[in-house]
Protein backbone atom coordinates (compact mmCIF):
# COMPACT_ATOMS: atom_id res chain seq x y z
CA UNK A 1 0.00 0.00 0.00
CA UNK A 2 1.39 3.38 -1.04
CA UNK A 3 1.50 6.17 1.52
CA UNK A 4 2.04 9.89 0.99
CA UNK A 5 2.97 11.56 4.26
CA UNK A 6 3.38 15.27 4.91
CA UNK A 7 5.87 16.21 7.62
CA UNK A 8 6.30 19.80 8.78
CA UNK A 9 8.98 19.01 11.35
CA UNK A 10 12.49 18.02 10.15
CA UNK A 11 13.04 15.55 13.00
CA UNK A 12 9.85 13.68 12.16
CA UNK A 13 10.67 13.72 8.43
CA UNK A 14 14.13 12.34 9.18
CA UNK A 15 12.65 9.64 11.42
CA UNK A 16 10.30 8.62 8.60
CA UNK A 17 13.17 8.56 6.10
CA UNK A 18 15.39 6.58 8.48
CA UNK A 19 13.04 3.59 8.19
CA UNK A 20 14.24 3.08 4.62
CA UNK A 21 16.60 0.21 3.88
CA UNK A 22 18.62 2.49 1.60
CA UNK A 23 18.67 6.15 0.61
CA UNK A 24 19.98 5.16 -2.82
CA UNK A 25 18.45 3.52 -5.92
CA UNK A 26 15.30 1.59 -5.11
CA UNK A 27 14.65 3.25 -1.74
CA UNK A 28 11.40 2.14 -0.13
CA UNK A 29 10.97 5.54 1.53
CA UNK A 30 11.61 8.71 -0.47
CA UNK A 31 11.46 12.41 0.34
CA UNK A 32 9.59 14.45 -2.24
CA UNK A 33 9.86 18.17 -2.98
CA UNK A 34 9.42 19.34 -6.59
CA UNK A 35 8.70 15.81 -7.77
CA UNK A 36 10.20 16.45 -11.19
CA UNK A 37 12.57 13.48 -10.92
CA UNK A 38 10.79 11.17 -8.51
CA UNK A 39 7.30 11.19 -10.05
CA UNK A 40 8.81 10.84 -13.51
CA UNK A 41 10.78 7.76 -12.41
CA UNK A 42 7.81 6.32 -10.48
CA UNK A 43 5.77 6.40 -13.69
CA UNK A 44 8.56 4.44 -15.37
CA UNK A 45 8.71 1.90 -12.50
CA UNK A 46 12.36 2.83 -12.01
CA UNK A 47 11.53 4.15 -8.53
CA UNK A 48 8.93 2.21 -6.54
CA UNK A 49 8.79 3.72 -3.03
CA UNK A 50 6.10 2.46 -0.66
CA UNK A 51 6.19 5.66 1.33
CA UNK A 52 6.83 9.19 0.08
CA UNK A 53 7.43 11.98 2.58
CA UNK A 54 6.39 15.47 1.46
CA UNK A 55 9.11 17.80 2.78
CA UNK A 56 7.98 20.97 0.99
CA UNK A 57 6.63 22.47 4.21
CA UNK A 58 9.92 22.18 6.11
CA UNK A 59 11.50 25.52 7.04
CA UNK A 60 14.31 25.41 4.45
CA UNK A 61 12.93 27.80 1.87
CA UNK A 62 15.13 30.86 2.32
CA UNK A 63 18.20 32.41 0.73
CA UNK A 64 20.29 34.29 3.30
CA UNK A 65 23.65 36.03 3.32
CA UNK A 66 26.13 34.66 5.84
CA UNK A 67 28.24 36.75 8.26
CA UNK A 68 31.40 35.79 6.30
CA UNK A 69 29.85 37.19 3.09
CA UNK A 70 28.86 33.80 1.73
CA UNK A 71 25.38 32.62 0.83
CA UNK A 72 23.10 30.06 2.46
CA UNK A 73 20.58 28.48 0.11
CA UNK A 74 17.69 26.54 1.64
CA UNK A 75 17.11 23.00 0.40
CA UNK A 76 13.52 23.84 -0.61
CA UNK A 77 14.35 27.00 -2.57
CA UNK A 78 12.90 26.57 -6.05
CA UNK A 79 15.43 26.67 -8.88
CA UNK A 80 13.77 29.68 -10.55
CA UNK A 81 13.85 31.65 -7.31
CA UNK A 82 17.54 30.86 -6.84
CA UNK A 83 18.45 31.73 -10.44
CA UNK A 84 16.74 35.14 -10.27
CA UNK A 85 17.91 36.08 -6.77
CA UNK A 86 19.71 39.46 -7.06
CA UNK A 87 22.76 38.33 -5.05
CA UNK A 88 23.10 35.16 -7.11
CA UNK A 89 22.84 37.11 -10.38
CA UNK A 90 25.46 39.60 -9.21
CA UNK A 91 28.00 37.54 -7.23
CA UNK A 92 27.44 33.99 -8.46
CA UNK A 93 26.47 34.54 -12.11
CA UNK A 94 27.67 31.04 -13.05
CA UNK A 95 25.00 29.52 -10.80
CA UNK A 96 22.20 31.68 -12.20
CA UNK A 97 23.27 30.95 -15.78
CA UNK A 98 23.62 27.21 -15.15
CA UNK A 99 20.15 26.90 -13.64
CA UNK A 100 18.52 28.98 -16.38
CA UNK A 101 20.21 26.87 -19.06
CA UNK A 102 18.52 23.73 -17.76
CA UNK A 103 14.97 22.41 -18.13
CA UNK A 104 12.03 24.76 -18.70
CA UNK A 105 10.47 27.55 -16.64
CA UNK A 106 7.73 25.16 -15.51
CA UNK A 107 10.26 22.62 -14.23
CA UNK A 108 12.47 25.29 -12.63
CA UNK A 109 9.41 26.62 -10.78
CA UNK A 110 8.99 23.16 -9.25
CA UNK A 111 12.53 21.80 -8.82
CA UNK A 112 14.40 22.57 -5.58
CA UNK A 113 18.04 22.99 -4.55
CA UNK A 114 18.18 19.61 -2.79
CA UNK A 115 16.21 17.88 -5.53
CA UNK A 116 18.53 19.17 -8.24
CA UNK A 117 21.54 17.90 -6.27
CA UNK A 118 19.87 14.48 -6.37
CA UNK A 119 18.72 14.68 -9.99
CA UNK A 120 19.05 11.25 -11.64
CA UNK A 121 20.79 10.41 -14.87
CA UNK A 122 18.97 10.61 -18.21
CA UNK A 123 20.71 7.44 -19.44
CA UNK A 124 17.93 5.73 -21.40
CA UNK A 125 19.04 2.30 -20.21
CA UNK A 126 18.52 3.42 -16.62
CA UNK A 127 15.08 4.81 -17.47
CA UNK A 128 13.87 1.72 -19.37
CA UNK A 129 13.18 -1.32 -17.17
CA UNK A 130 13.41 -3.61 -20.22
CA UNK A 131 17.14 -2.87 -20.43
CA UNK A 132 20.00 -4.09 -18.31
CA UNK A 133 21.36 -1.44 -15.96
CA UNK A 134 23.74 -1.88 -13.03
CA UNK A 135 22.55 1.36 -11.49
CA UNK A 136 18.89 0.33 -11.47
CA UNK A 137 19.50 -3.38 -10.89
CA UNK A 138 22.99 -4.06 -9.50
CA UNK A 139 24.77 -6.90 -11.21
CA UNK A 140 22.44 -7.07 -14.22
CA UNK A 141 24.95 -5.55 -16.66
CA UNK A 142 25.17 -2.34 -18.66
CA UNK A 143 23.50 -2.21 -22.06
CA UNK A 144 24.68 1.38 -22.57
CA UNK A 145 28.34 0.43 -23.03
CA UNK A 146 27.50 -1.62 -26.11
CA UNK A 147 24.45 0.45 -27.01
CA UNK A 148 23.43 4.00 -27.85
CA UNK A 149 25.89 5.94 -25.71
CA UNK A 150 26.31 9.20 -27.64
CA UNK A 151 25.09 11.35 -24.73
CA UNK A 152 26.84 9.41 -21.97
CA UNK A 153 29.93 10.07 -19.88
CA UNK A 154 33.62 10.02 -20.81
CA UNK A 155 35.04 10.93 -17.39
CA UNK A 156 34.69 8.98 -14.15
CA UNK A 157 33.15 5.94 -15.83
CA UNK A 158 33.67 2.31 -14.89
CA UNK A 159 33.08 -0.97 -16.68
CA UNK A 160 29.77 -1.09 -14.77
CA UNK A 161 28.31 2.33 -15.53
CA UNK A 162 28.80 5.27 -17.90
CA UNK A 163 25.73 7.31 -16.92
CA UNK A 164 26.12 11.10 -17.01
CA UNK A 165 25.13 13.37 -14.15
CA UNK A 166 22.55 15.54 -15.95
CA UNK A 167 22.47 18.59 -13.67
CA UNK A 168 23.69 22.03 -14.76
CA UNK A 169 23.28 23.51 -11.27
CA UNK A 170 25.64 20.91 -9.79
CA UNK A 171 28.41 21.89 -12.21
CA UNK A 172 28.19 25.52 -11.13
CA UNK A 173 28.11 24.48 -7.46
CA UNK A 174 31.28 22.44 -8.04
CA UNK A 175 33.09 25.46 -9.52
CA UNK A 176 31.83 27.61 -6.62
CA UNK A 177 33.07 25.06 -4.06
CA UNK A 178 29.69 24.71 -2.41
CA UNK A 179 29.12 22.79 0.80
CA UNK A 180 26.12 20.50 1.29
CA UNK A 181 24.59 20.56 4.78
CA UNK A 182 22.84 17.39 5.84
CA UNK A 183 20.72 16.62 8.87
CA UNK A 184 20.34 12.97 9.81
CA UNK A 185 19.47 10.74 12.73
CA UNK A 186 22.89 11.43 14.29
CA UNK A 187 22.77 15.22 13.90
CA UNK A 188 24.13 17.63 11.32
CA UNK A 189 27.15 17.31 9.07
CA UNK A 190 28.53 19.15 6.07
CA UNK A 191 30.05 17.66 2.94
CA UNK A 192 32.00 19.53 0.24
CA UNK A 193 30.22 19.12 -3.09
CA UNK A 194 33.23 17.27 -4.52
CA UNK A 195 32.71 14.50 -1.95
CA UNK A 196 28.90 14.48 -2.11
CA UNK A 197 28.47 12.59 -5.39
CA UNK A 198 30.20 9.22 -5.78
CA UNK A 199 31.91 7.70 -8.78
CA UNK A 200 30.06 4.61 -10.05
CA UNK A 201 32.96 2.15 -9.58
CA UNK A 202 31.37 -1.24 -9.00
CA UNK A 203 28.43 0.22 -7.03
CA UNK A 204 26.71 2.54 -9.53
CA UNK A 205 23.47 2.24 -7.54
CA UNK A 206 25.14 4.42 -4.89
CA UNK A 207 25.22 7.98 -6.22
CA UNK A 208 25.73 10.10 -3.09
CA UNK A 209 26.93 9.83 0.50
CA UNK A 210 23.33 10.00 1.78
CA UNK A 211 22.16 7.35 4.25
CA UNK A 212 18.56 6.55 5.26
CA UNK A 213 17.03 9.55 7.03
CA UNK A 214 19.64 11.99 5.71
CA UNK A 215 17.95 15.21 4.66
CA UNK A 216 19.74 17.97 2.78
CA UNK A 217 18.79 21.14 4.66
CA UNK A 218 20.83 23.78 2.86
CA UNK A 219 23.79 24.52 0.62
CA UNK A 220 26.35 27.20 1.44
CA UNK A 221 28.59 29.12 -0.93
CA UNK A 222 31.84 30.77 0.16
CA UNK A 223 32.06 34.55 -0.27
CA UNK A 224 32.66 35.53 -3.90
CA UNK A 225 36.41 35.47 -4.69
CA UNK A 226 37.80 39.01 -5.02
CA UNK A 227 37.72 40.25 -8.60
CA UNK A 228 36.33 36.96 -9.87
CA UNK A 229 34.14 36.69 -12.93
CA UNK A 230 32.13 33.58 -13.58
CA UNK A 231 30.27 32.05 -16.48
CA UNK A 232 28.42 28.91 -17.57
CA UNK A 233 28.63 27.75 -21.17
CA UNK A 234 26.44 24.87 -22.31
CA UNK A 235 26.60 23.03 -25.64
CA UNK A 236 23.68 20.83 -26.69
CA UNK A 237 21.73 19.45 -29.61
CA UNK A 238 18.99 22.12 -29.36
CA UNK A 239 19.19 25.81 -28.49
CA UNK A 240 17.01 25.32 -25.42
CA UNK A 241 15.41 22.69 -23.20
CA UNK A 242 18.04 20.01 -23.69
CA UNK A 243 20.69 18.34 -21.57
CA UNK A 244 24.34 19.26 -22.09
CA UNK A 245 26.61 17.33 -24.44
CA UNK A 246 29.35 19.36 -22.80
CA UNK A 247 29.30 22.36 -20.50
CA UNK A 248 31.80 24.40 -18.54
CA UNK A 249 31.46 26.40 -15.32
CA UNK A 250 34.38 28.77 -14.80
CA UNK A 251 35.20 31.20 -12.00
CA UNK A 252 38.33 33.21 -12.81
CA UNK A 253 40.20 36.12 -11.22
CA UNK A 254 42.82 37.89 -13.31
CA UNK A 255 45.04 40.93 -12.75
CA UNK A 256 47.00 42.57 -15.53
CA UNK A 257 46.13 39.77 -17.93
CA UNK A 258 47.45 37.13 -15.53
CA UNK A 259 45.21 34.52 -13.94
CA UNK A 260 45.46 34.65 -10.15
CA UNK A 261 42.73 32.13 -9.34
CA UNK A 262 40.69 29.69 -11.41
CA UNK A 263 37.96 27.18 -10.65
CA UNK A 264 36.80 24.90 -13.45
CA UNK A 265 34.04 22.28 -13.61
CA UNK A 266 32.62 20.41 -16.57
CA UNK A 267 29.10 19.08 -17.19
CA UNK A 268 27.62 16.59 -19.63
CA UNK A 269 30.83 14.56 -19.71
CA UNK A 270 31.21 13.16 -16.20
CA UNK A 271 29.49 10.54 -14.08
CA UNK A 272 29.44 13.26 -11.42
CA UNK A 273 29.76 17.08 -11.63
CA UNK A 274 33.35 17.20 -12.89
CA UNK A 275 35.68 19.62 -11.11
CA UNK A 276 39.05 19.76 -12.85
CA UNK A 277 41.97 20.63 -10.54
CA UNK A 278 44.24 19.66 -13.48
CA UNK A 279 42.87 22.51 -15.59
CA UNK A 280 43.04 24.92 -12.65
CA UNK A 281 46.74 24.12 -12.13
CA UNK A 282 47.46 24.84 -15.81
CA UNK A 283 45.72 28.22 -15.56
CA UNK A 284 47.18 29.40 -12.26
CA UNK A 285 49.63 32.27 -12.68
CA UNK A 286 49.47 32.07 -16.49
CA UNK A 287 48.53 34.71 -19.03
CA UNK A 288 44.87 34.66 -20.09
CA UNK A 289 45.59 33.52 -23.64
CA UNK A 290 44.17 30.85 -25.91
CA UNK A 291 47.26 28.57 -25.86
CA UNK A 292 47.05 28.52 -22.05
CA UNK A 293 43.31 27.77 -22.19
CA UNK A 294 43.98 24.97 -24.64
CA UNK A 295 46.58 23.43 -22.32
CA UNK A 296 44.09 23.61 -19.46
CA UNK A 297 41.43 21.93 -21.61
CA UNK A 298 43.86 19.18 -22.65
CA UNK A 299 44.65 18.59 -18.98
CA UNK A 300 40.96 18.45 -18.05
CA UNK A 301 40.23 15.76 -20.65
CA UNK A 302 43.50 13.78 -20.36
CA UNK A 303 41.79 10.89 -18.58
CA UNK A 304 38.75 10.82 -20.88
CA UNK A 305 37.59 7.37 -21.98
CA UNK A 306 35.20 7.74 -24.89
CA UNK A 307 32.63 5.06 -25.71
CA UNK A 308 31.71 3.82 -29.19
CA UNK A 309 29.54 6.84 -30.07
CA UNK A 310 30.72 9.73 -27.92
CA UNK A 311 34.33 10.27 -28.96
CA UNK A 312 33.32 13.70 -30.26
CA UNK A 313 32.72 14.79 -26.67
CA UNK A 314 36.44 14.91 -25.93
CA UNK A 315 37.11 17.70 -28.41
CA UNK A 316 33.70 19.31 -27.80
CA UNK A 317 34.36 19.58 -24.06
CA UNK A 318 37.82 21.03 -24.71
CA UNK A 319 36.47 23.68 -27.07
CA UNK A 320 33.65 24.40 -24.63
CA UNK A 321 36.13 25.06 -21.83
CA UNK A 322 38.46 27.14 -24.04
CA UNK A 323 35.54 29.28 -25.20
CA UNK A 324 34.20 29.72 -21.67
CA UNK A 325 37.65 30.84 -20.46
CA UNK A 326 37.95 33.27 -23.39
CA UNK A 327 34.56 34.80 -22.62
CA UNK A 328 35.13 35.09 -18.89
CA UNK A 329 38.55 36.76 -19.24
CA UNK A 330 37.51 39.11 -22.06
CA UNK A 331 38.09 42.71 -21.08
CA UNK A 332 35.11 44.79 -22.03
CA UNK B 1 -17.25 22.47 -19.27
CA UNK B 2 -19.77 20.60 -17.15
CA UNK B 3 -22.38 23.19 -18.03
CA UNK B 4 -21.72 22.57 -21.67
CA UNK B 5 -22.03 18.83 -21.13
CA UNK B 6 -25.26 19.32 -19.32
CA UNK B 7 -26.67 21.37 -22.17
CA UNK B 8 -25.45 18.90 -24.77
CA UNK B 9 -26.92 15.89 -23.04
CA UNK B 10 -30.22 17.61 -22.36
CA UNK B 11 -30.78 18.54 -25.97
CA UNK B 12 -30.09 14.97 -27.02
CA UNK B 13 -32.64 13.71 -24.53
CA UNK B 14 -35.10 16.10 -26.04
CA UNK B 15 -34.72 14.27 -29.30
CA UNK B 16 -32.24 16.48 -31.16
CA UNK B 17 -29.93 15.02 -33.75
CA UNK B 18 -26.98 13.23 -32.14
CA UNK B 19 -24.44 14.54 -34.60
CA UNK B 20 -25.84 18.00 -34.79
CA UNK B 21 -25.94 18.78 -31.10
CA UNK B 22 -23.57 16.60 -29.12
CA UNK B 23 -20.11 17.97 -28.50
CA UNK B 24 -16.99 16.01 -29.29
CA UNK B 25 -16.56 15.36 -25.59
CA UNK B 26 -20.08 14.05 -24.96
CA UNK B 27 -19.76 11.89 -28.06
CA UNK B 28 -16.44 10.46 -26.89
CA UNK B 29 -17.62 9.88 -23.34
CA UNK B 30 -20.64 8.07 -24.79
CA UNK B 31 -18.23 5.78 -26.63
CA UNK B 32 -16.51 5.22 -23.31
CA UNK B 33 -19.82 4.28 -21.71
CA UNK B 34 -20.49 1.79 -24.49
CA UNK B 35 -17.10 0.24 -23.74
CA UNK B 36 -18.06 -0.11 -20.11
CA UNK B 37 -21.36 -1.71 -21.00
CA UNK B 38 -19.78 -4.55 -22.92
CA UNK B 39 -17.07 -5.10 -20.33
CA UNK B 40 -17.67 -7.22 -17.26
CA UNK B 41 -16.93 -4.40 -14.85
CA UNK B 42 -19.91 -3.07 -12.92
CA UNK B 43 -20.74 0.56 -13.57
CA UNK B 44 -20.98 1.71 -9.98
CA UNK B 45 -17.64 3.50 -10.27
CA UNK B 46 -18.80 5.69 -13.14
CA UNK B 47 -19.47 9.16 -11.79
CA UNK B 48 -22.65 10.93 -12.84
CA UNK B 49 -20.95 13.57 -14.93
CA UNK B 50 -23.85 15.79 -15.83
CA UNK B 51 -25.14 16.29 -12.30
CA UNK B 52 -22.04 16.88 -10.24
CA UNK B 53 -19.03 18.88 -11.31
CA UNK B 54 -16.84 17.31 -8.64
CA UNK B 55 -18.01 13.83 -7.80
CA UNK B 56 -16.10 12.05 -5.10
CA UNK B 57 -15.39 8.71 -6.68
CA UNK B 58 -16.25 5.94 -4.23
CA UNK B 59 -14.45 2.67 -3.62
CA UNK B 60 -10.90 3.70 -4.47
CA UNK B 61 -8.64 1.51 -2.37
CA UNK B 62 -6.33 3.58 -0.18
CA UNK B 63 -8.00 6.84 -1.14
CA UNK B 64 -7.26 9.89 0.99
CA UNK B 65 -9.29 13.05 1.52
CA UNK B 66 -7.94 15.97 -0.47
CA UNK B 67 -9.23 19.53 -0.71
CA UNK B 68 -8.19 21.56 -3.72
CA UNK B 69 -8.84 25.15 -4.72
CA UNK B 70 -9.11 25.35 -8.48
CA UNK B 71 -10.13 28.51 -10.36
CA UNK B 72 -11.46 29.97 -7.11
CA UNK B 73 -13.67 26.97 -6.34
CA UNK B 74 -13.15 24.52 -3.51
CA UNK B 75 -13.36 20.79 -4.17
CA UNK B 76 -13.45 18.03 -1.54
CA UNK B 77 -12.26 14.77 -3.02
CA UNK B 78 -11.26 11.21 -2.17
CA UNK B 79 -8.33 10.23 -4.35
CA UNK B 80 -5.50 7.74 -4.57
CA UNK B 81 -2.47 9.57 -3.10
CA UNK B 82 -0.51 8.86 -6.30
CA UNK B 83 -2.99 10.82 -8.40
CA UNK B 84 -1.19 13.57 -10.26
CA UNK B 85 -2.64 17.03 -10.30
CA UNK B 86 -3.24 16.60 -14.04
CA UNK B 87 -5.21 13.37 -13.64
CA UNK B 88 -7.11 14.86 -10.72
CA UNK B 89 -8.13 17.90 -12.78
CA UNK B 90 -9.13 15.84 -15.80
CA UNK B 91 -10.60 12.67 -14.31
CA UNK B 92 -12.02 13.85 -10.99
CA UNK B 93 -12.92 17.50 -11.62
CA UNK B 94 -13.56 17.02 -15.35
CA UNK B 95 -11.56 20.13 -16.13
CA UNK B 96 -10.29 18.66 -19.35
CA UNK B 97 -8.71 21.80 -20.76
CA UNK B 98 -5.33 20.78 -19.31
CA UNK B 99 -3.97 18.13 -21.65
CA UNK B 100 -1.89 15.01 -21.15
CA UNK B 101 0.84 14.90 -23.77
CA UNK B 102 3.94 13.06 -22.59
CA UNK B 103 2.97 12.68 -18.90
CA UNK B 104 6.68 13.12 -18.01
CA UNK B 105 7.20 16.88 -17.83
CA UNK B 106 8.66 17.10 -21.31
CA UNK B 107 5.93 18.63 -23.47
CA UNK B 108 4.17 21.32 -21.41
CA UNK B 109 0.61 20.41 -22.53
CA UNK B 110 -0.39 19.99 -18.86
CA UNK B 111 0.81 23.47 -17.79
CA UNK B 112 -1.29 25.05 -15.02
CA UNK B 113 -0.58 27.83 -12.52
CA UNK B 114 0.08 27.20 -8.85
CA UNK B 115 -0.12 30.49 -6.95
CA UNK B 116 0.43 32.26 -10.26
CA UNK B 117 3.53 30.29 -11.23
CA UNK B 118 3.44 27.83 -14.10
CA UNK B 119 4.15 24.16 -13.42
CA UNK B 120 3.81 20.80 -15.19
CA UNK B 121 0.74 19.34 -13.49
CA UNK B 122 1.69 15.81 -14.65
CA UNK B 123 4.64 15.83 -12.21
CA UNK B 124 2.66 17.01 -9.16
CA UNK B 125 0.90 14.79 -6.67
CA UNK B 126 -2.47 16.53 -6.26
CA UNK B 127 -2.45 15.88 -2.50
CA UNK B 128 0.65 18.09 -2.16
CA UNK B 129 -1.16 21.15 -3.53
CA UNK B 130 -3.95 21.54 -1.01
CA UNK B 131 -2.77 24.90 0.35
CA UNK B 132 -2.34 26.40 -3.08
CA UNK B 133 -4.38 28.38 -5.56
CA UNK B 134 -4.55 26.36 -8.76
CA UNK B 135 -5.55 27.98 -12.03
CA UNK B 136 -6.30 26.06 -15.21
CA UNK B 137 -7.16 27.21 -18.72
CA UNK B 138 -10.83 27.14 -17.63
CA UNK B 139 -10.02 29.87 -15.09
CA UNK B 140 -8.17 32.15 -17.49
CA UNK B 141 -10.97 33.22 -19.77
CA UNK B 142 -14.29 32.20 -21.23
CA UNK B 143 -15.45 32.17 -24.88
CA UNK B 144 -17.33 35.43 -24.35
CA UNK B 145 -14.57 36.98 -22.26
CA UNK B 146 -11.17 35.80 -23.48
CA UNK B 147 -7.85 36.57 -21.85
CA UNK B 148 -5.74 38.86 -24.09
CA UNK B 149 -3.36 35.94 -24.75
CA UNK B 150 -6.30 33.78 -25.85
CA UNK B 151 -7.55 36.57 -28.10
CA UNK B 152 -4.08 36.92 -29.60
CA UNK B 153 -3.81 33.17 -30.23
CA UNK B 154 -7.09 33.37 -32.16
CA UNK B 155 -6.17 36.43 -34.19
CA UNK B 156 -2.68 35.10 -34.98
CA UNK B 157 -3.79 31.55 -35.80
CA UNK B 158 -1.33 30.33 -33.17
CA UNK B 159 -2.31 26.66 -33.37
CA UNK B 160 -3.17 23.93 -35.79
CA UNK B 161 -4.55 20.83 -34.07
CA UNK B 162 -4.96 22.69 -30.78
CA UNK B 163 -3.79 19.94 -28.45
CA UNK B 164 -0.86 21.88 -27.01
CA UNK B 165 -2.73 25.19 -27.05
CA UNK B 166 -4.08 25.31 -23.51
CA UNK B 167 -0.60 24.56 -22.19
CA UNK B 168 0.91 27.16 -24.53
CA UNK B 169 -1.60 29.75 -23.33
CA UNK B 170 -1.03 28.96 -19.64
CA UNK B 171 2.73 29.23 -20.18
CA UNK B 172 2.35 32.49 -22.10
CA UNK B 173 0.04 34.05 -19.51
CA UNK B 174 2.54 33.26 -16.75
CA UNK B 175 5.39 34.51 -18.92
CA UNK B 176 3.86 37.99 -19.00
CA UNK B 177 4.94 38.45 -15.37
CA UNK B 178 8.36 36.79 -15.75
CA UNK B 179 11.65 38.60 -16.49
CA UNK B 180 11.65 37.91 -20.23
CA UNK B 181 13.51 40.29 -22.53
CA UNK B 182 11.82 42.02 -25.48
CA UNK B 183 13.24 39.93 -28.36
CA UNK B 184 11.54 37.03 -30.16
CA UNK B 185 14.54 34.85 -29.27
CA UNK B 186 13.88 35.49 -25.58
CA UNK B 187 10.21 34.57 -25.95
CA UNK B 188 11.27 31.34 -27.66
CA UNK B 189 13.60 30.55 -24.76
CA UNK B 190 10.88 31.25 -22.19
CA UNK B 191 8.39 29.13 -24.14
CA UNK B 192 10.77 26.23 -24.85
CA UNK B 193 9.05 23.97 -22.31
CA UNK B 194 5.96 23.82 -24.52
CA UNK B 195 6.24 21.59 -27.56
CA UNK B 196 3.95 22.02 -30.58
CA UNK B 197 3.91 18.95 -32.80
CA UNK B 198 2.21 20.94 -35.60
CA UNK B 199 4.96 23.53 -35.51
CA UNK B 200 2.85 26.64 -34.93
CA UNK B 201 5.80 28.27 -33.17
CA UNK B 202 6.07 31.34 -35.44
CA UNK B 203 2.48 32.33 -34.81
CA UNK B 204 2.68 31.51 -31.11
CA UNK B 205 5.63 33.89 -30.73
CA UNK B 206 3.81 36.53 -32.81
CA UNK B 207 0.67 36.19 -30.67
CA UNK B 208 2.61 36.57 -27.43
CA UNK B 209 4.62 39.51 -28.75
CA UNK B 210 1.44 41.26 -29.89
CA UNK B 211 0.13 41.18 -26.33
CA UNK B 212 3.45 42.29 -24.84
CA UNK B 213 3.71 45.12 -27.34
CA UNK B 214 0.04 46.03 -27.10
CA UNK B 215 -0.49 45.61 -30.82
CA UNK B 216 -2.98 42.76 -30.89
CA UNK B 217 -6.15 43.69 -32.72
CA UNK B 218 -9.33 42.28 -31.25
CA UNK B 219 -11.02 39.81 -33.52
CA UNK B 220 -13.82 41.54 -35.36
CA UNK B 221 -16.62 39.20 -36.25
Amino acid sequence: MFELLREDDPVRAIAAGAKATTAQQGADVRFIAGGTTLIDLMKLNVETPQKVVDVTHLPFGKIETLPDGGLKIGAMVRNSELAYHPIVRKDYAVLSEAILSGASTQLRNMATTAGNLLQRTRCMYFRDTAMRCNKREPGSGCDAITGVNRSLAILGTSEHCIATNPSDMNVALAALEATIHIQGTKGERSVPIGDFHLLPGNTPQRETVLEPGDLIIHVTLPPPAPGARSLYLKLRDRASYEFALASAAVVVSATGGKITRARVALGGVGTKPWRSPEAETELMGQAATEPVFRKAADAALREAKPQSQNGFKVELAKRCLVHALKLVTQTT
Amino acid sequence: MSDQNQRGEKSELEGGSEFGKSTRRTFLSRLGMAGLLVSTRPMIGEPARAESPAPSAPAIEGAIPVTLRVNGKKYDLQIDPRTTLLDCLREHLHLTGSKKGCDHGQCGACTVHVNGRRVNSCLCFAAMYQDHEITTIEGIGQPENLHPIQEAFVSHDAYQCGYCTSGQIMAAVAMLSEPCGPEDAEVKEFMSGNICRCGAYQNIVAAIQSVRQGTNKKKTA
